[in-house]
């Protein structure tokens, strides 16, 4: 299977038991959601999987990973070298509050190139003008101005489209997208959504989506897994898991959905 | 718009920083100072190393407007010479300890473990002494010469840097846009050097301005006890250690002392504006603003 494999992925920090045998099959060209209330593990599962477990964890499981060209049968058992090379190239991570996530202090353009140039061995002005399709094709207005603006001269909306097109920019097969649009505003979120699917779908992208919101998994996700206390209670397709949960937990997590009609579909963004 | 403004933003960005008036007040009293230290010997002043036992301690006149001291040598004269020592020793220290003290900070920040515990405790060490007296030990070990005094300083002036430098790194490297540079590939060095230390300096540039008038006094008492600058030389750390003595001769302390005074005054109005320029945030707003 081209994607991710999870297998039996267990994480123990300070003693306490923080995963506890996830298992998810995050297939390329799909978005593979996992949901559960807060503090069930999902950042953790992303973390864990890119190899930034916090200092002290002890992980264990395998993460396999297969593009067609690259085959790693256990992600977690790679030196930290073989992983560095790995990171940013071929899996990527988007994070929730892009205000954090982009380095204050330096330029998108900077921001947008510096691992290009560096995985992909570009010139400045390869990089640079790389950069600027990246822009365009997630939509930032006026992309070779902006590549020499800063992040707090952009919006929240603006800012999330800049993290995604600094993940995709080496192409990476694998994306990791934690939370990416619980900082924005509603309005802004479809937007955002609608440019996962899309970039998903383009690029063959396997998508690890987390999200503790069900709306935005509906909006999106092709399969959903939901977990809790550490592991997965259930994964089945997003329609499956709506419509007809299995686990009781499952059934709950549904029913607080809030009766809106789901973001991602039809309105625009502002 | 801003794609025609923006090459012009960057060649502009050191003057930027110099179109504040605190900039401007700081940069006229530091160059004022760099003049005095050029033109010494075209100033027309008493030859400061003339000695002149009848005239000992004369309070300002017009001949002597700083008036004299213990040996009857003219305070004006030596205070204006005195720059040529004072200043380039006191940058060169300030520096000095900013760089090495900042550079073994961050490792120990970031690195942490063993490395950290390493540079730590040796900086304990030095923080166990009081500063003069360990300065003293180092200097005198090393001989008496205005070099080896500077290096005393230094290996007592690094750890304050070093110290708040370790704390704003683990602070910053907690940053989720450290974390997302990590997961882009960046090493841990290029991470330090990228993402942590641009967002640490501000404070670290603050802390080097208020360093100013402790390292001249710091090595005032170096030369004081004979291991710092060579006795007649005018220097105005010395000049102040000299003054504070003398009790009913205030003209000795005050007006070195106000030399010092104005050179750390300098350097902090520059390092404020510098800060300001620096960050991406507020360096604009200079632009947008009316001055
Ligand atoms: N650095 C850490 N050290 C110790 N425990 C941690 C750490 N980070 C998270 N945890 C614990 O791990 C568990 C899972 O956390 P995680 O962040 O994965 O939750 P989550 O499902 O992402 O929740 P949310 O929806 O609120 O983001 C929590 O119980 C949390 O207390
Ligand atoms: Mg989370």
């Amino acid at each position: 299977m081209s994607g991710l494999d999870i297998r039996g992925l267990t994480l123990e920090l300070g003693g306490r038991r923080i995963l506890d045998g996830v298992d998810v099959e995050v297939p390329a060209g799909q978005v593979t959601g996992l949901a559960g209330e807060s503090g069930s593990g999902k950042t953790m599962t992303g973390l864990a999987v890119i190899g930034l477990a916090p200092a002290g964890a002890k992980v264990s499981g395998t993460v396999a990973y297969d593009d067609g060209e690259v085959r790693v049968p256990d992600l977690l058992a790679l030196r930290p070298g073989a992983m560095n090379r790995l990171r940013g190239r071929r899996i990527a991570m988007v994070f929730q509050d892009p205000t954090a996530s982009l380095q204050p202090m330096l330029s998108v353009g900077t921001q947008l190139t510096d691992h290009m140039r560096h995985h992909l061995h570009l010139s400045r002005s390869a990089a640079r003008t790389r950069a600027a399709e990246l822009l365009e094709r997630v939509r930032v207005p006026s992309p070779e101005a902006a590549l020499k603006r800063y992040p707090h001269q952009f919006s929240g909306g603006q800012l999330q489209r800049i993290a995604f097109a600094i993940a995709i920019a080496c192409e990476p097969k694998v994306l990791i997208a934690d939370e990416p649009t619980t900082a924005l505003d509603v309005t802004v979120q479809a937007g955002v959504l609608r440019l996962l699917r899309e970039l998903t779908d383009d690029l063959g992208l396997a998508v690890l989506l987390v999200t503790h919101d069900l709306g935005v998994m509906s909006a999106v996700a092709d399969t959903v897994a939901v977990m809790r206390n550490g592991s997965v209670v259930e994964h089945g397709s997003r329609f499956q898991i709506i419509t007809d949960p299995q686990t009781a937990y499952a059934k709950e997590l549904v029913e607080s959905l809030p009766h809106t009609p789901p973001p991602g579909t039809g309105e625009g963004e502002a | 718009m801003t794609a025609v403004q923006l090459p012009r933003r960057r060649a502009l960005r050191v003057p930027v920083a110099w179109r504040r008036p605190a900039a401007i007040a700081g940069s006229v009293v530091l160059l004022a100072w760099v003049l005095v230290a050029l033109l010494d010997p075209l100033l027309g002043l008493q030859d400061p190393l003339q000695q002149s036992v009848g005239d000992a301690f004369r309070a300002p006149s017009a001949a002597h407007p700083f008036g004299t001291d213990a040996l009857g040598r003219d305070v004006l004269s030596r205070t204006l010479w005195g720059v040529r020592s004072s200043l380039p020793l006191a940058v060169a220290l300030v520096a000095g300890s900013l760089v090495v003290g900042s550079v073994l900070g961050a490792v120990a920040g970031y690195l942490g473990g063993a490395v950290d515990e390493v540079i730590m405790r040796i900086a304990d060490l030095v923080f166990a002494f009081p500063t003069i007296i360990l300065a003293m030990v180092v200097a005198a070990a090393l001989g008496p010469s205005l070099l080896n005094a500077v290096v005393a300083l230094l290996v007592v002036s690094w750890p304050n840097y070093a110290r708040v430098m370790r704390s704003l790194v683990l602070g910053a490297r907690g940053q989720e846009y450290v974390v997302a540079g990590r997961l882009l590939g960046a090493g841990p060095f290029t991470s330090l050097r990228r993402d942590v230390l641009p967002n640490v300096s501000a404070p670290m540039l603050v802390l080097a301005m208020l360093d100013f008038g402790n390292q001249i006094l710091l090595l005032a008492g170096l030369s004081f006890l004979g291991l710092g600058a060579v006795p007649p030389t005018p220097e105005w750390g010395s000049m102040v250690a000299d003054g504070v003595t003398q009790f009913s001769s205030w003209w000795l302390a005050t007006f070195p002392g106000l030399a010092i005074f104005s050179v750390v005054v300098a350097f902090n109005l520059i390092g404020d504006s510098l800060r300001d320029a620096l960050d991406p945030r507020t360096a604009g707003a200079v632009q947008g603003s009316s001055i």
